[in-house]
């Protein structure tokens, strides 16, 4: 494995819907090992940039690399397999399965059984199911959902969904774990306690890439932030940084920022 | 895990093993207290139930599991009744001679397998042209292919014959066990079995092999990929699951039972001809998945029983009580069966949106719900 300084790089990424860019050349890389934010306002890009990078989207232009390899079409699957995981903006959970299903299916990527497998049920297979539970259990109490594992995902709470959504991405052993507005519609102690998972991820090693509304959480927590406004890049810098780039106050956080 | 000792205490639960014994039991005795009560005419009923139920476990893979709305399903079947009637029975002597003087007269069990290998290559193939394709789209595509499939039955008749066209094919080979042919009765330990018991026998042995199969498949990582493919495909191919190969396999596991299901028919029936697959067939298939729940075993099998035997109850007993009434048929027992299938679908949608059955996650779901009010 080589390990080159940034994780995830992005060169001249574009991406065109009919007339509209909704993302023009942006370049970025993200280090191992960093919480990096995304922000912006609405409609400035940052969904798309996630769609990009997790293969939903083809770039109308330029590439990206992760981990060493150059990907400019790849298959969703073929960028969970090298350890991009996601959560998504307007959650999408398997609701009608279980809590405790939605993280086994994470593990689906680390696994092997097949259909061999599933119809002897030789050892290998009830010893992987066996870990694939236990992983899935340990995983579900990490995010700190106490709800019992076999409650439909669509009877948690939106908070809880939000956290099992993030179980589900790290069920996948990503190395980058890309969140998209992860406290949205949380109130304030549920976006503390979020903040602490985040953090706790992060020690464990896995890097993270955040899009958030949330100022205050973006400035609190990452280690760099970028700026997207109309599909570009206006700014990359720590956060104090971004905080007095006066592009980014004028497209931005203006007055927004109290 | 205190859920499920509340749970236990609240119902009523015998042992599973005694439980499976009676039944067995039951199952084993059926034909015979079937063809004393009702007749034998009705053992052949049951026959044909258990083909249906195989198909329709079939199907289920393909839209309770994967999520993958089928209205061709049917075609499987008839690739695979096919391919025992052309590789069991004279019939390719009429098409070709020399090679063939007396037909082709595989043994079952070889086509057996080949069939549903068959089977399943046309559910790839069915499967890879659909695969970008969801809901109302695929159904008006795979609806397609399966009258594709029956229009070639009907018209490869030539130049060569092939299928023999409407009339389909006869005289096809009996399944032989143990080299003694299904279709004659036989003694067995100074019992006497008739022909359908036999075929009885062998299809609940089939039958009970497609509950395993579906059952290993629905808990194992093959089949969480394929819920987690039917609640959202994009969110799948997210978490690292090819939704490509995962579609096509559910294809190709469904279209194999239906293919083995057909040989069966096949070989039980000793003719087949292209009515037999018609899209109402397959429509019937479906219902019988939705009516009972589905994704679930017991509700597919339940719905599978229910669509089979209720058009015979009907047949049996509209048409003397119409000609008692009324001595004549003012409504036919097919007409009706179709009002009384419509009605209940509409009434099923209503009232029980997920089956008569629902699956094994709403079930839990609701069980908990009652630990919660309880407690
Ligand atoms: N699939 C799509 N088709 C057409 N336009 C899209 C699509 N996805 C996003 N867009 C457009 O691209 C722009 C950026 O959207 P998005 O990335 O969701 O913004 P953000 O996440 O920053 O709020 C918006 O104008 C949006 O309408
Ligand atoms: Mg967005």
């Amino acid at each position: 494995m080589t390990h080159t300084p940034s994780l995830l790089q992005l060169s001249s990424v574009s991406k065109q819907f009919g007339g509209l860019s909704a993302l023009s050349d942006v370049s970025l890389h993200i280090r191992r090992g960093e919480i990096y934010g995304l922000i912006g306002p609405n409609g400035a890009g940052k969904t798309t940039l996630f769609n990009v990078i997790t293969g939903l989207y083809q770039p109308s232009a330029g590439e990206f690399q992760f981990n060493g390899t150059h990907y400019q079409t790849a298959k969703p699957h073929v960028l969970a397999q090298a350890g991009i995981a996601r959560t998504f903006q307007n959650i999408r959970l398997f609701a009608n399965l279980t809590a405790l299903e939605n993280v086994m299916i994470g593990r689906h990527v680390r696994t092997r059984a097949g259909v061999f497998g599933a119809l002897l049920r030789n050892r290998a297979t009830r010893d992987e199911e066996h870990a694939i539970a236990e992983r899935a259990r340990k995983l579900l109490h990490y995010v700190g959902i106490s709800k019992p594992a076999q409650t439909l995902a669509k009877h948690l709470s939106y908070g809880e969904q939000r956290r099992l959504e993030i179980a589900r991405a790290l069920a996948t052993d990503p190395q980058l774990l890309a969140l998209d507005e992860p406290a949205a519609g949380m109130n304030a102690t549920e976006t503390a306690s979020l903040k602490k998972l985040l953090k706790t991820i992060r020690d464990g090693g896995i890097t993270v890439l955040l899009i958030e509304h949330d100022v205050k959480l973006i400035m609190g927590l990452c280690d760099r932030v970028a700026v997207l406004d109309y599909g570009k890049k206006i700014a990359e810098d720590v956060p104090e940084g971004v905080r007095k780039d006066p592009a980014v106050i004028a497209a931005y956080l203006g007055g927004g920022d109290d | 895990m205190k859920h499920t000792t509340i749970f236990s205490k609240m119902k009523f639960k015998p042992n599973p093993r005694s439980l499976l014994i009676a039944l067995t039991i039951a199952l084993l005795l059926l034909p015979f207290i079937t063809d004393a009560l009702l007749g034998r005419g009705w053992v052949r009923i049951v026959d044909f139930a258990m083909l249906y139920i195989m198909l329709a476990l079939g199907l289920n893979i393909v839209v309770g599991y994967a999520g993958l709305l089928d209205l061709g399903y049917i075609a499987f079947f008839a690739v695979g009744a096919y391919c025992y009637a052309l590789t069991g029975s004279p019939h390719l002597a009429l098409a070709f001679p020399v090679a063939f003087p007396d037909g082709v007269h595989l043994s079952f069990w070889i086509v057996l397998p080949l069939a549903a290998l068959l089977a399943g290559g046309f559910g790839v193939l069915l499967g890879a042209p659909t695969l970008r394709l969801r809901g109302d789209y695929l159904a008006i595509v795979t609806l397609g292919f399966g009258e594709i499939i029956r229009i070639f039955l009907n018209n490869l008749n030539a130049p060569i014959n092939l299928t023999n066209g409407p009339q389909g094919i006869s005289r096809i080979d009996a399944v032989n066990v143990a080299g003694a042919p299904l279709s004659a009765t036989q003694n067995i330990l100074g019992i006497s079995f008739p022909s359908v018991h036999l075929y009885y026998y062998l299809f609940l042995a089939f039958t009970a092999l497609v509950i395993f199969v579906s059952q290993r498949l629905e808990k194992s990582r093959i089949g969480r990929a394929w819920m987690a493919i039917r609640e959202d495909e994009i969110a799948a191919s997210a978490m690292g699951i090819n939704t490509r190969d995962l579609k096509l396999l559910a294809f190709a596991m469904g279209a194999m039972f239906g293919g083995a299901s057909g040989a069966l028919f096949a070989g039980f029936q000793g003719f087949v001809s292209p009515e037999s697959f018609s899209l109402m067939e397959s429509i019937m298939v479906l219902c019988m998945v939705v009516l009972g729940g589905m994704g679930n075993i017991a509700g597919v099998i339940l719905g599978g029983i229910l669509l089979a035997v209720l058009p015979e109850v009907l047949r049996h007993s509209v048409v003397p009580m119409q000609q008692a009434l009324f001595g004549k048929i003012i409504v036919d027992p097919e007409s009706l069966r179709m009002l009384l299938f419509g009605g209940a679908l509409i009434v099923m949608m209503l009232y029980r949106p997920a089956g008569l059955l629902p699956s094994r996650v709403r079930r839990r779901e609701l069980g908990s719900d009652e630990v919660a009010e309880k407690a």
